[in-house]
C-alpha cells in the first residue's frame, strides 16, 4: 500500500469520526467550526488524489470546495446565528449515547452494502467508500435526531460534503460541470434557507422546529 | 439546435426580465407571452425531432428523442395555459390576499426560473446536469410555496425542502455510483455520464453496482415524483402555494421526476437483464396508489385531496412503467397532467371565491359555470368516467396489468373504486348547492380549463394516428 493511499486512508478515518463529532455536538457554533473542519478534511484529500493521479481538473475542484465550504458557507452560517442569536444548547430528540450506538449500527450496514462495490474500484481509494457511505447515513440521522432548523441544515451540508468525497474517493470527481451546477445548488439553497430563518422565526418566535407540528399532520 | 436554445433560453430570459418588472401591470401578459413563445419553439423542436429523429446538440450536452421532446411539449404546453390561469388568479390574489410587489415579482420570476430548470432537466444528455436541474426545480418552487409567508406555508415549505433535499442527495448518490460503473468501460472525464454513451455501453456495465445504484436513485428522484412512503411533503407543498403553482407542480414536476427514473431505468434494465427495475418500481407504484386512495378519504382541504390524487395517479404511471405497459404510461402522463392541471384552475378559483380551503365550507360552485363545471367534469374525468382521455389509459393500463400480473387487477379496481367515492362525493357537494361565495373582482380564466378539458376528451375519443405513432415510437424506447 502506497504512502499516498495510506493517507487517504487516514483522511477518511478523520471524516468518519468527524461525523460521529457532529452528532454528539450539542452548540451551534462548535458544529460550524466542525463543519469547517469538515471541508478542509475535504480538500486536503482532493489534492492528495489529484497529486498521485495527475488529475489536473481536481485541482480546481479542491479550490472550489475551500472556497465554498471552508470560507463562504461558514462565514454565512456564523453571521446567521450571531444574528438570529441561537448560540446556545440545542435539544436532541435522541439522547446522546444512544444517537452513538445507532451510528455504530449504521457504519457497520454501509460497510457491508459498500463490500462488493469496493471489490470493483480500481482506484488508489477503494476502501473509503464504505467510510463515505456510512458519512451520509451518519448526516441524514442527524438531521433526523435535531429539532433546531439550523443544525438540519449542518446536517444537510455535511450530507453533501460526504457525497462529494463519495465522488472524489470512488472515480477521481465528477466532471466540472457536475461539480460547479452542485457547489451552485447548495449555495443557492443555504442563501435561500437563510431568508427562511428569519422568516420562521417571525412567525414562530423560534427557530425550533417543534412549533411547528400543526393540525393535519398526515 | 436552434429549437433547444429557444426553448431553454426564452423561460431563462424571462426568469430575468420578471425579476425586474414583474410587479408591473402588464407582468401577467408578459409572462403569457414568454410561455407562448417557449411552447412555440418546443412545436417547432418535436416537429424537428420527428421528420429527422434523434438529435444530439451542443458539445453531445444535450440530447432529444421522441420520448422526450413528447413531454418537453406537454410542459410548455401546460406551463402556457397555466400562465395564462394565473393572470386573473394572481390579479385577484393581489387584492385578496394584499401581495406586495416584491412577492408578485418572486412569483413571476421564479415561475418562469422552473420553467427553465424542468425544460433543462428533460433536454439534458449529462444525468449530473438532470439532477442539478432537479435540485434547481426544488429550489425555485421552495421559493413558490413560501409565496404568502404565513406559518401553514413557511411549514409546508421547509419539510418539502428538508425531505426532497435529503431524496435527492441520495440520487445523486446513486448518479455517483453510475459514473463509477462507467468510467470502467467508458474512461475518466465527462462522456462517462452522458447518457447516450451509458446507453451504448448499458450491456458492458457492471450489474451489482448498478443495482445498488438504481435503489439509491428511484428513492430520490421517487421522493419528487411522490411515492409512498416518501410523499409526506406533497400534499403541504400542493395545499399551501398559489394555486398556479399547484397546478405545475402537479401536471408537471412530478412527470419530469418520473422521467428521470424512466431514463435510469433504460440504463440498468440493460445492464441486469432482468426485472429488478421493473419490480422496484411495480412495488413503489402499487404501493402509493393503494396508499393514496385511502388517504383521500380523510381530507378536508380542497387542494391537499387532489394532491392526494396526483399521489395516486403517479403511482399508477410508475406502476404502468414497471409491468411495462410504456403507450398506456405516456398516455396517462398526458391525460393526468392536463386533467390535473385543469382541476387546479377550477379549484384555484373556487378558493378565491368562497375564501377557504375547507371543502365543507365550499358550496354551490355552479354560480359560475366555468368553475363549478370545470370542477364536476374535471373530477369526472380525473375519476375514469368514459369518454375522457383518463379512461382510455386505465383501461389499457389494467387489461396490461391482467395478462401480465393478473393478481394486481382486483387490487388497482379497488384503489380506482375507493378513490372514486371518496371524490365524487366530496366534489359533488362543493358544486351543487346554495352559493357562499362572493364574485371574483377579476373574472376566472375558463379558456385554459376548457382547453384542457377538450383535450383530454379528444385523447378518449380518438387519437390521431401522428400522435399513436409518436406515443409508440416513445414507448418502443423506453423499452
Amino acid at each position: 500500500m502506497s504512502i499516498s493511499s495510506q493517507f487517504i486512508n487516514l483522511l477518511a478515518s478523520i471524516l468518519l469520526l468527524l461525523a460521529f463529532a457532529m452528532l454528539s455536538q450539542r452548540r451551534i457554533k462548535s458544529l460550524i467550526r466542525l463543519f469547517m473542519v469538515q471541508g478542509m478534511t475535504l480538500v486536503v484529500s482532493t489534492i492528495v488524489i489529484a497529486v498521485t493521479t495527475n488529475q489536473s481538473h481536481l485541482y480546481s475542484s479542491a479550490l472550489l470546495t475551500f472556497a465554498l465550504k471552508v470560507v463562504i458557507l461558514p462565514l454565512i452560517l456564523y453571521r446567521l446565528i450571531k444574528r438570529l442569536n441561537v448560540e446556545w444548547d440545542v435539544e436532541t430528540l435522541l439522547n446522546i449515547p444512544s444517537t452513538m450506538l445507532v451510528g455504530i449500527a449504521i457504519v457497520i450496514v454501509s460497510f457491508n452494502l459498500a463490500l462488493p462495490i469496493s471489490h470493483l474500484a480500481g482506484t488508489i481509494t477503494r476502501s473509503t467508500i464504505g467510510i463515505a457511505m456510512a458519512c451520509v447515513l451518519l448526516s441524514l440521522l442527524m438531521m433526523i435526531t435535531r429539532s433546531k432548523a439550523i443544525s438540519q441544515v449542518i446536517g444537510f451540508l455535511s450530507m453533501e460534503n460526504s457525497l462529494f468525497f463519495a465522488a472524489t474517493s470512488t472515480t477521481y470527481g465528477m466532471p466540472m460541470v457536475v461539480e460547479l451546477g452542485v457547489a451552485l445548488d447548495v449555495l443557492v439553497g443555504v442563501l435561500i434557507l437563510g431568508v427562511f430563518f428569519f422568516q420562521i422565526r417571525e412567525k414562530f418566535e423560534s427557530l425550533d422546529l417543534k412549533h411547528l407540528e400543526k393540525a393535519e399532520g398526515e | 439546435m436552434m429549437e433547444i436554445l429557444a426553448v431553454l433560453g426564452l423561460p431563462l430570459m424571462g426568469g430575468v426580465l420578471l425579476a425586474l418588472w414583474g410587479h408591473r401591470s402588464r407582468a401577467p401578459e408578459l409572462n403569457v407571452l414568454v410561455s407562448l413563445g417557449t411552447f412555440a419553439a418546443s412545436i417547432l423542436l418535436a416537429v424537428k425531432i420527428l421528420l429527422t429523429g434523434p438529435m444530439i446538440a451542443l458539445d453531445e450536452q444535450f440530447f432529444v428523442d421522441s420520448f422526450n421532446v413528447f413531454l418537453v411539449v406537454l410542459t410548455a404546453f401546460v406551463s402556457f395555459t397555466t400562465a395564462m390561469f394565473s393572470r386573473p388568479y394572481m390579479r385577484n390574489e393581489r387584492i385578496l390576499s394584499s401581495l406586495s410587489n416584491y412577492q408578485i415579482r418572486l412569483y413571476h420570476s421564479m415561475y418562469q426560473v422552473f420553467c427553465f430548470t424542468m425544460l433543462l432537466a428533460l433536454t439534458t444528455n449529462n444525468l449530473g446536469i438532470l439532477w442539478v436541474a432537479m435540485e434547481g426545480a426544488t429550489l425555485a418552487t421552495v421559493l413558490l410555496v413560501s409565496l404568502y409567508r404565513t406559518r401553514e406555508s413557511l411549514e409546508a415549505a421547509w419539510k418539502y425542502f428538508i425531505l426532497c433535499g435529503v431524496g435527492i442527495a441520495q440520487a445523486l448518490f446513486g448518479t455517483i455510483l453510475i459514473y463509477f460503473a462507467a468510467e470502467k468501460v467508458l474512461g475518466a472525464g465527462g462522456t462517462a455520464l452522458l447518457w447516450t454513451h451509458l446507453n451504448a455501453a448499458k450491456g458492458f456495465l457492471e450489474p451489482t453496482v448498478l443495482s445498488i445504484a438504481f435503489v439509491f436513485l428511484l428513492i430520490g428522484y421517487g421522493t419528487k415524483v411522490g411515492l409512498v412512503p416518501l410523499h409526506s411533503w406533497l400534499p403541504d407543498a400542493h395545499a399551501e402555494g398559489p394555486t398556479p403553482v399547484s397546478a405545475v407542480l402537479s401536471g408537471l414536476l412530478l412527470n419530469v421526476a418520473l422521467y428521470a427514473v424512466v431514463r435510469c431505468k433504460i440504463l440498468v434494465e440493460g445492464a441486469l437483464h432482468n426485472r429488478f427495475a421493473d419490480d422496484l418500481m411495480m412495488g413503489f407504484g402499487l404501493l402509493s396508489v393503494l396508499t393514496a386512495a385511502f388517504l383521500l378519504w380523510r381530507q378536508k382541504d380542497i387542494k391537499r385531496l387532489f394532491g392526494y390524487s396526483s399521489i395516486e395517479h403517479m403511482g399508477l404511471i410508475t406502476f404502468s412503467f414497471g409491468i411495462g405497459a410504456n403507450f398506456a404510461g405516456l398516455l396517462h402522463m398526458t391525460v393526468h397532467s392536463l386533467t390535473k392541471s385543469a382541476i387546479f384552475f377550477a379549484v384555484g378559483h373556487a378558493v378565491q371565491r368562497s375564501g377557504t380551503k375547507t371543502m365543507d365550507s365550499i358550496r354551490g360552485l355552479i354560480q359560475s359555470p366555468a368553475i363549478g363545471w370545470g370542477l364536476m367534469l374535471g373530477a369526472l374525468a380525473i375519476l375514469g368516467m368514459p369518454p375522457f382521455g383518463v379512461f382510455t389509459s386505465e383501461f389499457l393500463i389494467l387489461t396490461h396489468a391482467m395478462q401480465s400480473h393478473p393478481w394486481t387487477t382486483p387490487v388497482l379496481l379497488l384503489a380506482l373504486g375507493v378513490a372514486f367515492a371518496a371524490i365524487f362525493g366530496k366534489v359533488q357537494s362543493m358544486v351543487w348547492g346554495e352559493s357562499t361565495g362572493e364574485n371574483l373582482p377579476h373574472p376566472p380564466a375558463s379558456l385554459p380549463i376548457l382547453l384542457h378539458l377538450s383535450l383530454v376528451l379528444l385523447l378518449g375519443l380518438y387519437i390521431p394516428p401522428h400522435l399513436a405513432k409518436w406515443y409508440h415510437e416513445a414507448a418502443r424506447l423506453i423499452g
